[in-house]
């Protein structure tokens, strides 16, 4: 007598250690096969949006902070920047290097966390991240150094950045600069040749080129398959034309590739810290911008290379010291698009690694 | 550096395939009628020249006389960039084609703007609220919410 067999539907989340956050996928299963995913995402929103219509301009960068918390100057500088285009300001130059130092030490500790939750994700419980924390832990110092926090650092202003770094900043960035390379090659020993994380990852839950780019996914998750699209190269903001770095690409798209891609780009942005040190101006920081700036009647559309992927912030301005409107895009939630398309056919416990292989912060998909 | 395309010249084209589309092309934007917006955005992804595979942003405004609905369209290809736009003027009920179908980046973000502006958009598989839950009243990206 046969067996009478038929789908039914998991909840997995929204409180779930692997859900990285309030997350939560209604999964209908065959088996342990995934046959449909829905995403339902929310839980963490708090009408940022809304919120930044009635703040002032400046008012509104600490709110960014709360976007991605885990590269929170990332955003204060993808908010500052689209600020500066609609208003026309000019920044300082230390005040641009000093930017992208933070911006690239932010890159490599969201990248550490990324890949040590995505080792995680994938049954290697905790050791790889204690690993990465490490050295994360050091980054957190430094930023602890310049402007007194851990997590959301508000640290840059319109026209530049609060103010400059103390005396002891520098050294100690240039000895952690100077140690990073070798801890990369540790991690890459450790990892990238090892059995399990081959047998789990190479081939698993492939993103094809052509459905990478219609559904605009960004960041590493784009890079992975195979498309060399990195906005520090295609659409340069800020000085990161003056920089000399390479975009890592992978080959196939699959749950491999993205953490590949990650691991590279770690590097990478070390040798733009080494010659953004190098190149470091003296002088002032910040611009002088009015306390309740009023940007000329427009619109604007800045988008800036996040960790994560594009982020981009689109504000309308009527000239009043509020922004009309304040909207942001975040990487993340467009990138989680891909997630059905990866998975189905695939088991559960691919799932959880394709999702950790997304990186996605709450924060900033539900806003 | 990603080109902004001159928005005049692309009207022009978009009119000679497309007649009474355009509404009005400044530097920033090409504005089109809602009702030949699948169209246009068919038009633009498919002709060689412009390419346009990449829907990064879409977003809405309520400038309280008129819904804008705002399309920033890239063709990473040519590296060129394009900002389309629709109006709507109903209040009560106001709809926009959807997009879903050419650029599936589209998909959640049509939801969004559903949920928290109250934009429908027709031809949009699986339209219902993103953010807020089911049940919720109001849309409060509107300028008259609270």
């Amino acid at each position: 007598m046969a067996i009478k067999t038929e789908p039914f539907i998991l909840n997995i989340g929204p409180q779930h250690p692997s859900t990285h956050g309030v997350f939560r996928m209604r999964v209908t299963l065959d088996g342990e096969v995934v046959v449909d995913l829905e995403p339902v995402i929310g839980y963490l929103h708090r009408g940022i949006e809304k919120l930044g219509e009635a703040r002032t301009y400046t008012q509104i960068i600490p709110l960014t902070d709360r976007l991605d918390y885990v590269a929170s100057m990332t955003n204060n500088l993808a908010y500052v920047l689209a600020v500066e285009k609609l208003a026309g300001i000019e920044i300082p130059e230390r005040g641009e290097y000093l930017r992208i130092i933070m911006a690239e030490t932010m890159r490599i500790s969201s990248h550490l966390m990324a890949v040590g939750f995505f080792l995680n994700d994938l049954g290697a419980m905790m050791t790889p991240v204690l690993y990465m924390w490490r050295e994360r832990e050091k980054l957190l110092d430094l930023y602890e150094m310049v402007c007194g926090q851990r997590l959301t650092y508000n640290y840059m202003r319109i026209g530049g950045v609060s103010h400059d770094v103390p005396e002891e900043f520098l050294p100690a960035l240039k000895k952690w600069v100077a140690e990073m390379p070798r801890f990369i090659d540790e991690y890459d020993q450790l990892l990238s040749q090892n059995e399990i994380l081959l047998a789990r990852t190479k081939g698993v839950c492939i993103l094809p080129r052509e459905t990478a780019i219609n559904i605009a996914a960004s960041g590493p998750v784009l890079r992975a398959s195979g498309v060399k699209w990195d906005l520090r190269k295609a659409d340069p903001y800020s000085i990161y034309d003056r920089f000399d770095f390479e975009i890592p690409v992978g080959s196939v798209g699959d749950n491999y590739d993205r953490y590949w891609v990650r691991m590279q780009e770690m590097r990478q942005s070390v040798r733009i810290l080494e010659q953004a040190i190098a190149q470091l101006p003296e002088g002032e920081v910040c611009a002088k911008v009015p306390q309740l700036l009023r940007p000329p009647v427009g619109e604007v559309y800045g988008h800036i290379e996040a960790p994560k992927g594009e982020l981009g912030f689109y504000l309308v301005s009527d000239n009043s010291i509020a922004p009309y409107r304040f909207h942001i895009r975040p990487p993340t939630l467009i990138n989680l698009t891909a997630l059905k398309d990866m998975v189905i056919g695939w088991k559960v416990a691919d799932l959880i690694i394709t999702f950790g292989s997304i990186d996605v912060c709450l924060g900033e998909i539900d806003r | 550096m990603t080109t902004a395309l001159n928005c005049e010249q692309v009207a022009k084209k978009i009119t000679r395939a497309l007649p009474g589309a355009v509404v009005a092309a400044d530097k920033a934007a090409v504005v089109v009628t809602s009702k030949s917006l699948y169209q246009v955005a068919e038009f633009l992804k498919n002709t060689p020249a412009f390419d346009f595979d990449y829907l990064t942003n879409l977003t809405a405004v309520d400038y309280m006389d008129y819904f804008e609905v705002i399309y920033h369209l890239i063709s990473l290809k040519h590296n060129h960039s394009l900002v389309l736009k629709t109006r709507c003027r109903d209040r009560d009920k106001p709809v926009v084609p959807s997009v879903v179908s050419l650029w599936r980046s589209a998909d959640f973000q049509e939801r969004e703007i559903y949920d928290l502006m109250g934009i429908a958009f027709e031809g949009h598989p699986n339209l219902k609220r993103l953010l807020l839950w089911e049940g919720f009243v109001g849309h409060p990206l509107r300028r008259d919410y609270l």
